[in-house]
């Protein structure tokens, strides 16, 4: 079953169409890679999912709601279900390294202060970020505030992530910890779309590929799948041929 | 050239509807999340510390510096006319009725609405207006209700602060530099300013609390074009405040002098 549907979508921003017609289905479970070129839309699509931008048309059917028509007030049940890394991290600076973890968990559980204090150590922990507790986000490297980014992002355990670029500018070391941390949330059973243009990290992590073209998704196919269409736009895009 | 003057002022009533439309569904959907849990009144009381408490240095400068000047060139200028004596009670009325709340709104619009609408601005570009929703939760009621409601609560006492040092720097000045004995000096000036003339005076901050904090809200909130946008965003938000306030006052000085007549 499909725990994300996106069918006729279409975006543009004044004059400018960004997407034309995108169809595309994530299962349960899987991990679909988005790919494309600069400008292609891709975050567009992501932040859609998760009703940060409307579609002029079209339908974004979530967790088995059609969120397009959706208010902000009725976007917190879906937003507490599917989470959003965001690019840089996005953590907020005025809140040390343990606030922007607490922040999730004080808003919509009805933990005790010591519980939460407690969960936030023990994912910091799995992040390899112990002892960042009280450090402000400004004095950490990008690495670590990617890192501190997707620990907020799945404090409360979503069934959806949503991964906007998380591997962009980092080092090897900080690229293989998050692909490691995806991985094993996706062993968990979590559905996750990863937009991305490090294309190592999408094939380690990724179930399957969608290319992002013209407004409409150009190539969609596993790895496997993608591999025997040699000289398609996948290929091409992959390649970073001319198409 | 009468096409781009067409279009210069096509453009600028465009941008005008803009601010306004934009304004008004910021101010409405304020007015409608107000009401509704959750609550966060330490954010409300950690603004009150940043807007008010971090002002008192600046609002109490200019007061006593205002109530300084006015003392001096009222002094100088009436004593040609044997008007000496007058000097507390125009000094006063002045203070309490205009040169106060009009001051301290402008030098809070410098300092607050500047600050504001950087600090939203760089939150908006960064994404961090975008993980608060993402995460749930409402900018404005996290953002925007915590800062407007600070502002209407401390603009009116941070007035009340500035007419009081106003007050005294006018009555340093008449003591020290026109030989107005400070007991007649208070006297006249207490005698002078009515319940009315002290309420208007602080109503009007009201007004002004509103337009410094929501124009300031709004300005960040829409804030795009990364660090360059922050800071023209912020240039925005002082101007059309001090813009208001200055505009407003008129309307609302005329206003209270015709509630106060009906009454």
């Amino acid at each position: 079953m499909a725990v994300i549907e996106v069918k006729n979508f279409a975006k543009s921003f004044d004059k400018k169409v960004v997407h034309r017609n995108v169809n595309f289905q994530v299962k349960k479970g899987e991990c679909m890679g988005l790919i494309g070129g600069s400008g292609s839309g891709k975050s567009v699509i992501l932040r859609s999912l998760i009703g940060l931008e409307k579609p002029n048309s079209g339908m974004v059917n979530v967790l088995g709601d059609d969120i397009t028509q959706f208010t902000e007030k009725e976007l917190v049940p879906v937003r507490k279900r599917v989470a959003y890394v965001f690019q840089g991290g996005a953590l907020f600076d005025s809140m040390s390294v343990a606030d922007n973890l607490s922040y999730p968990l004080i808003e919509h559980t009805t933990l005790s202060p010591s519980e939460i204090k407690s969960i936030v150590e023990e994912t910091l922990q799995s992040f390899g970020l112990s002892g960042s507790e009280k450090i402000m986000p400004a004095n950490l490297s990008g690495g670590m505030q990617k890192r501190v980014g997707l620990a907020r992002a799945i404090i409360l355990e979503p069934e959806v992530i949503l991964y906007d670029e998380p591997t962009a500018g980092l080092d090897p070391f900080n690229t293989k910890k998050i692909q490691e941390k995806i991985l094993e949330l996706k062993e968990k059973g979590v559905t996750s779309i990863l937009v991305t243009h490090d294309m190592p990290s999408a094939f380690a992590v990724c179930d399957k590929m969608a290319l992002l073209l013209n407004g409409v998704i150009a190539a969609e196919g596993t790895r496997s799948e993608l591999e025997f269409k040699k000289g398609s736009v996948m290929e091409k895009f992959i390649n970073g041929d001319e198409f | 050239m009468i096409a781009n003057l067409t279009n210069t002022a096509g453009n600028l009533a465009l941008q005008l509807l803009r601010f306004v439309g934009g304004m008004t569904m910021l101010a409405r959907e304020m007015w409608y999340s107000i009401w509704l849990r959750p609550f966060y009144p330490f954010l409300i009381i950690e603004q009150m510390y940043q807007i008010g408490v971090r002002s008192l240095s600046l609002v109490a400068a200019t007061a006593l510096s205002t109530g300084m000047v006015m003392a001096l060139q009222f002094g100088y200028g009436l004593q040609k006319f044997g008007g000496k004596l007058y000097v507390p009670k125009v000094v006063a009325l002045s203070l309490i009725r205009e040169l106060g709340p009009v001051f301290t709104s402008l030098m809070l619009a410098g300092r607050v609405g500047a600050g504001i609408t950087a600090e939203i601005g760089s939150m908006n570009v960064t994404q961090q207006i975008d993980a608060i929703r993402a995460l749930g939760t409402s900018p404005i009621k996290k953002i925007v209700i915590p800062r407007v409601l600070a502002c209407l609560i401390v603009l009116p006492l941070l007035t009340v602060l500035a007419n009081f040092i106003g007050v005294l720097g006018g009555m340093f000045i008449g003591m020290s530099e026109l030989g107005i004995d400070a007991q007649f000096f208070y006297q006249k000036a207490a005698y002078t300013v009515t319940l009315t003339d002290f309420s208007v005076g602080i109503a009007k901050t009201f007004f002004f609390a509103g337009f410094i904090s929501i124009v300031g809200c709004y300005f960040g909130m829409n804030t795009t074009g990364g660090t360059q946008g922050v800071g023209i965003a912020t240039t925005k938000s002082v101007v059309t405040a001090s813009i208001l306030i200055v505009i407003s006052d008129f309307f609302l000085t005329k206003f209270f002098w015709i509630l106060e007549r009906w009454l």
